[in-house]
């Protein structure tokens, strides 16, 4: 073998293992996933093999009536459209906590910045349920949000702070936080503070500073930030389900309900693979953005 | 079933390790042994001590933690069980397949002591494979100091059309059939019916109330009572009683259009290594005694006529659990409906959340 076919063949080992895995744990499942997608549904759970189908499809936009007919449905729709709605409120939420956080991390001695993103990653040492049932604690009637509201007399009714859309855009905000404030704080860090100097040195205000010095050259942290946020949010399932009381689902939560008590996998994973090229189209925004800067993403 | 599977998961280990202990104990029993599988904490030790002293059978006992694992143990052939414990919806898959044996429960000994509602069921008509064990039923409690005048009707209406003041303060359980049933009852309408106008009915009905409603969950139903949050509570009646353990002014109310009860039942698979014991102890478990002993430990309702004397006191003064006599003909089966139906029920569901 000459020297450039043995490195192939080598390389071809290596890599062999991990398309191997990627082959057996993604491709073939996401196979698998679209093919269920389009047989037709057994009323037990599962599917009637072979049995083709598009009602799974059909749902997304039509719905058969009560009667059966086809007709305009906006029942899915709108709940897909609520899973963006929140998932971007979610992310410009975090983007306004979550800027300012890492700009002070950022600013910090170098000591203190380690401790401030040990501080930022603690949360996730406690599980996602807990952390859920925890702002169940603070937001309810007579919890501690709405006890220290009563206490300072700014009501005398618990606000309804549970069980709705608020509650689940904090939920989702806090869970995400961090996904947002490590990439920004990633991008600051590198920051050449010698170029703010140089700006207010110019005669710049605080606000030409931030708008023309550092949010630009924050703005790869951002980006990547909102993508991390966004996607996540956009599949939850605990928090709508927990904080939203029941009554707002998210795609996450019609997904569960399909292959759980509706027993309907076909829609299930159609749903399952709509989510997927959501993701994968915010992605290749993403991706697109990045060229466009000259390939540096 | 509706038991908390959470607590049950987390009780299987130490179950499972007591049984252990339990059975190795007893292994010098002559008259042969039995194995039951059933959830955990859902079966009381002592009562296991007592049918061996009196059966010298060596019983051991393993714990499932869903009803799947239980059903494709059965499919994948026994596990070597003697008697099982599946819900309704489990049982008519197994009669369906063919996965249980005929132990004549209708001709046994004791079966006169089954209550009449329960002497028949979905799946098993005849009884000819099943035993009744525990069951519960899903109505709804409320707090008489947060509710106008104190009181509410007996009634489904009350919560589906609530007073102005009870707006917001209603919570329901996430449980699609449950809150489909309740609906159904109150319309006059066959659970299981496959007429789309009358889904549509059902649907009206449920949105007209949603806004009333402050959230759908089956979760922590117990606390959300005993902290005030909401005033009503749709809920079953195992939980309404531990209620009641910190609140004794709630009530649990059974709607006189109709009241879901669920059961979960006694059965033994084909091919159990020990039949004639297996046949034995569901005999032995329909004497009001040990029905009420079960019960004693469970905190559920058993289906045996005269062992209301022998449940405790807190079980047996709360008609919450023992059900009061005049409320029996309001109480509904779960019925086994058409797949046409259960699609309805299933969109006006989504409908119902979207």
């Amino acid at each position: 073998m000459t020297p450039a076919r043995r490195r192939t063949f080598f390389n071809f080992w290596l890599i062999g293992p991990a398309a191997l895995a990627i082959i057996i744990f993604m491709v073939i499942p996401l196979a698998m996933m679209a093919w269920i997608s389009i047989q037709s549904r057994s009323y037990g759970g599962g599917v009637h093999w072979g049995e083709l189908s598009a009602e799974a499809w059909l749902r997304f936009l039509f719905e058969r009536n009560l009667d059966d007919s086809l007709s305009w449905s906006v029942t899915y729709t709108v709940i897909i459209i609520r899973s963006i709605w929140l998932s971007l409120i979610t992310t410009v939420l975090s983007l306004l906590v979550g800027f300012p956080t890492a700009f002070f991390m950022a600013t910090r001695d170098r000591k203190w910045r380690t401790l401030l993103v040990f501080m930022v990653t603690l949360p996730f040492w406690t599980n996602l349920l807990v952390r859920n049932y925890a702002w169940i604690l603070i937001l309810r009637d007579y919890g501690t949000a709405n006890g220290l509201l009563m206490w300072l007399g700014i009501t005398d009714q618990p606000l309804p702070l549970l069980h709705n859309q608020f509650a689940v855009a904090v939920g989702l905000t806090y869970s995400f936080l961090p996904f947002m404030v490590l990439p920004i704080y990633s991008s600051l860090e590198k920051l050449d503070l010698r170029l703010v100097e140089a700006g207010f040195d110019l005669y710049a205000s605080r606000w030409q500073v931030l708008r023309n010095i550092i949010i630009p050259l924050a703005i790869p942290g951002i980006i990547a930030g909102s993508i991390l946020v966004f996607i996540p949010a956009l599949g939850s399932y605990v928090t709508p389900e927990l904080l939203g009381g029941g009554k707002t689902l998210m795609i996450g939560n019609l997904i569960g309900h399909q292959f759980g008590a509706a027993r309907n996998w076909p829609f299930g994973a159609a749903l399952g693979l709509f989510l997927l090229a959501l993701v994968l189209l915010a992605m290749t925004v993403y991706a697109l953005r990045g060229r466009e800067r000259g390939g540096k993403p | 079933m509706k038991k908390n599977k959470s607590m049950r998961l987390a009780a299987l280990c130490t179950g499972t390790a007591v049984f252990a202990l339990l059975s190795a104990t007893s292994s010098a029993f002559a008259e042969g042994e039995l194995r039951l599988y059933n959830w955990s904490n859902y079966f009381s030790p002592d009562l296991i001590k007592k049918f061996e002293e009196e059966t010298g059978v060596s019983v051991t006992i393993d714990n499932f933690a869903s009803e799947e694992d239980l059903l494709a143990k059965l499919q994948a052939g026994g596990g070597g069980y003697d008697v099982i414990f599946p819900g309704t919806t489990t049982l008519g898959v197994m009669v369906k397949e063919d996965l249980l044996a005929d132990i004549g429960v209708s001709k046994m000994e004791n079966f006169k002591n089954v209550l009449p509602a329960h002497q028949t069921i979905a799946g098993d008509e005849s009884r000819t494979f099943s035993a009744p064990y525990m069951w519960g039923t899903t109505g709804f409690s409320y707090d008489p100091k947060k509710v106008p005048e104190g009181k509410m009707a007996e009634s489904w209406e009350a919560i589906f059309k609530p007073a102005d003041e009870l707006k917001g303060n209603i919570a329901m359980l996430n449980e699609m059939s449950d809150v489909w049933n309740a609906g159904a009852y109150y319309l006059g309408i066959s659970k299981c019916t496959e007429d789309a106008a009358e889904a549509q009915q059902i649907l009206d009905l449920l949105m007209e109330q949603k806004p009333a409603v402050k959230l759908y969950s089956n979760d922590g139903t117990i606390d959300r009572m005993v902290a005030g949050e909401v005033a009503v509570h749709m809920q079953w009646n195992g939980a309404a009683h531990r209620v009641k353990e910190k609140n004794p002014e709630v009530v649990y109310v059974y709607p006189k259009e109709g009241t879901t009860f669920w059961t979960d039942v006694m059965a033994v698979p084909k091919g159990a290594p020990n039949l004639e014991n297996a046949k034995k102890f569901v005999n032995w478990m329909m004497v009001p005694e040990n029905a009420a002993a079960a019960s004693n430990y469970t905190g559920y309702s058993n289906a045996i006529k005269g062992s209301g004397e022998f449940l405790k006191d807190d079980l047996k003064n709360d008609p919450a659990v023992n059900t009061p006599e005049e409320y029996n003909d309001r109480l509904r089966a779960y019925e086994a409906c058409s797949e046409k139906s259960r699609d309805l029920r299933e969109r006006v569901w989504t409908k119902l959340k979207s």
